[in-house]
């Protein structure tokens, strides 16, 4: 993979590390069946790639899995465009921060985006026929000269080429003072959450002027404010509870049949702080970037800047699992907090089975973790070194002892090639990863089911 | 870069005893070095937060949250009411970043030390070469548009950070490089550190063209509690205060960005509010 003897070729790479900032992939989500992928980038652009079914009837070879399609551009639209705030006298940001899919409940496919302080509905929906020989219209649809009208049809349908249209079918605006962070669409298929910096909200899909405010944490004064909300989540199977991670690394587990208004939580999950560790950067590396219920809803995911943890619903004295992800940036966290790169926001997601653990780093790398034995494996999605359809091989960073061929030292990292963006398929083994404006897609081929636990 | 081991000095040095006194000397200047750079970055990134964008509250709460850790410790230290006299005494510096000169005559001696003093900030910008070059003329229109009044309160000096007034991202990267180039460049001795932060120009006389220039500005306008809510709570500049500042201070006054789509944006969105109403 990628082990190409130097070829005297005209070094385009300047050109190529050219990134448009609009082309920046900020969110990838996949939808319930994993069929349609979709992406949002900092121009406030959504793509949405379709996946390739097999056509029945070709013939596969000896070992070679069936139905594994490949990702083509299904359709392509402008959600959100930039905007400004005349009383702030500010910009509002395009920048698609999340997306999230609707369940299917018929033909047409529906998805949430949002940027930093309004939601859409998009209604995406296939057209192939067409009705053709209507009586009062000709071919061209000109209306007719009704004297001309010797006899009466019946339009029919007749197949055309597939047009994928796209159309915004809801606007939920002027919800938000700060900047969203989350959606999360509620199991009852009605309602969503979004989440900003200090409130959580919760909508009814089909109505725009009005939405609940269930989670408020704005202090009276605001020179009191030390804590801000980070993510949020509802429960996948209770549409009761959801939860909400913070800044200060805690998680709260909120029921929404105690009050309308949760700002107490039903359960606080915090892992007492180890005192021999405390530094300046103690709160700035709790602070929570991401947090998922796995599929069963038994547990959360959650990733601070240097591990990714495990949490059990049932406990809440502490997470059950913690990986660590990068730990041999400990010791560099004082120039990461002046590059700005300790703040950065790092998206964690589990496998199907709830098996598996994926998360991003820097230098191109992502991270798993096998959730039985506990064993990680850093990968990288970088075009230089992975030829379509090769095999990805692991990589290593050098933290000591015995130097491996191929292992990367800590300082020769690259910061600015970050995986922050992530997703995976619901049912089987397929990751879609975005690096900067690249999007990977990578399939399990030797598993490309989930393995049942 | 902090060499390998400072990290258990960071939050053991304070407690307990040292092999000798010289070395406990040594070390706790060299951990107390070290805290004073990390709060000389953190105002430095909360001021430097000029964007036409809000800037990122959990960034800002978190730094916001270090500086007060910071400022906890060295109270209990003793060092921060060193610290403020030290300031109180010394000239003010910096000849190029204008904001700090507005902010360093309000210094006044024997400030009792307060959340993010006055003083505190002074102490993190002087002579910071973090200044973009060529652009001290953008960045005196800038700082009249979010500046800090003449009637500096001494809880009020985080005007800025939490979404004020329109800021440049680019320059904030920018000073920001300078700065990494420098601190990186000095953090071999704690003496080096020491040096780049001492205090190398002295202050010019109060320019009756500055006094001029923040005479019409709200001074409750730059409370924290304003600060931390941007201008949302209490915008006290509208639309049309952004349009008396354009016009009298052209448009560079708006964006020291170097993109001109957003300064065409910006007249674009001015213009639509003109002819709007």
């Amino acid at each position: 993979m990628g082990e190409d003897a130097e070829s005297p070729k005209i070094n385009h790479t300047f050109l190529r590390d050219y990134v448009t900032e609009a082309d920046v992939i900020s969110t990838v989500e996949f939808n319930q069946t994993g069929d349609l992928l979709a992406t949002g980038d900092k121009g406030g652009r959504v793509v949405i790639f379709q996946r390739e079914t097999e056509s029945k009837g070709v013939s596969e070879e000896a070992g070679e899995v069936g139905d594994s399609g490949e990702y083509n551009v299904y359709s392509t639209f402008q959600s959100h465009e930039p905007d400004f705030d005349y009383l702030k006298s500010l910009e509002i940001e395009e920048k698609i921060n999340k997306i999230r899919w609707l369940p299917q409940q018929n033909a047409a496919h529906f998805l949430l985006s949002t940027n930093d302080k309004t939601v859409k509905l998009w209604k995406v929906s296939e057209r192939d026929k067409r009705p053709e020989g209507y009586n009062l219209k000709d071919e061209e649809g000109r209306i007719k000269d009704v004297s001309t009208i010797t006899s009466l049809r019946v339009p029919v349908l007749k197949p055309t080429d597939l047009m994928v249209e796209v159309r915004p079918r809801r606007v939920f605006a002027n919800g938000h003072t700060y900047h969203i962070n989350s959606i999360s669409v509620n199991s009852d298929g009605e309602t969503y959450l979004s989440a900003d910096d200090l409130r959580i909200n919760m909508w009814h899909l089909d109505i725009t002027d009005r939405s609940f405010n269930i989670v408020d944490i704005k202090p009276a004064n605001m020179e009191d404010l030390t804590e801000v909300i980070t993510a949020a989540e509802f429960h996948p199977h209770h549409c009761h509870l959801f939860v909400y991670s913070s800044s200060k690394g805690t998680l709260r587990l909120c029921d929404m049949r105690a009050s309308a208004l949760c700002d107490r939580h039903t359960k606080l999950f915090e892992e007492p702080e180890d005192p021999g560790s405390r530094s300046f950067f103690s709160e700035i590396i709790s602070s929570v970037s991401d947090v998922k219920f796995s599929h069963s809803g038994r547990y959360l995911l959650t990733r601070d800047y240097l591990t990714a943890k495990v949490w059990d619903l049932n406990m809440d004295k502490g997470p059950v699992e913690t990986y660590q992800v990068h730990e041999y940036l400990r010791s560099k966290l004082c120039s990461l907090y002046e590059n700005d790169c300790i703040f950065d926001k790092f998206e964690c997601v589990w496998n199907s089975s709830d098996s598996v653990i994926m998360t991003g780093a820097y230098n191109s790398f992502f991270r798993m973790f096998d959730r039985e034995t506990g064993r990680g494996v850093t990968l990288e999605a970088w075009r230089e070194n992975s030829k379509p359809r090769a095999v990805l091989r692991t990589r290593r960073v050098y933290t000591g002892g015995k130097r491996r061929r191929g292992d990367v030292g800590v300082d020769s990292l690259d910061f600015t090639k970050k995986i922050l963006h992530m997703a995976w398929h619901p049912e089987e083994n397929i990751i879609a990863i975005a690096a900067t404006n690249n999007l990977y897609i990578f399939q399990d081929r030797v598993n490309p089911d989930a393995q049942t636990q | 870069m902090f060499p390998k081991g400072t990290k258990r000095k960071f939050s053991d040095s304070g407690e307990e005893a040292a092999p000798s006194p010289a070395a406990a000397r040594t070390l706790s200047s060299s951990y107390s070095l070290q805290r004073q750079s990390l709060l000389d970055m953190s105002l430095i990134k909360l001021q430097l937060c000029h964007m036409l964008v809000e800037p990122n509250l959990c960034r800002s709460v978190l730094i916001a949250n270090t500086v007060r850790q910071i400022q906890e410790e060295m109270t209990q230290d003793g060092t921060w009411q060193i610290m403020t006299q030290a300031l109180a005494a010394a000239q003010c510096p910096a000849d190029r970043l204008v904001a700090t000169e507005v902010l360093c005559r309000q210094t006044q001696a024997g400030q009792s030390p307060k959340p993010f003093s006055v003083s505190g900030l002074e102490e993190g910008y002087h002579s910071e070469e973090v200044v973009m070059d060529g652009d001290a003329e953008a960045e005196v229109a800038m700082s009249s548009l979010s500046p800090v009044s003449p009637q500096l309160s001494s809880a009020s000096y985080l005007a800025g950070p939490f979404g004020m007034g329109p800021c440049c991202e680019e320059c904030a990267s920018e000073g920001e490089d300078a700065e990494r180039h420098h601190l990186r460049a000095d953090s071999r001795t704690g003496e080096q550190v020491f040096g780049t932060f001492e205090i190398k120009h002295p202050a010019p006389p109060p320019d009756p063209a500055l006094e001029e220039l923040f005479s019409d500005v709200d001074p409750s306008y730059y409370d924290l509690d304003t600060v931390l809510t941007g201008m949302q709570s209490t915008p006290k500049m509208g639309p049309y205060d952004l349009l008396e500042s354009l016009s009298s201070h052209g448009p560079t006054a708006l964006s020291s960005s170097a993109t001109c789509r957003s300064d065409l944006n910006e007249l674009d969105h001015i213009m639509e509010i003109i002819v709007g109403s």
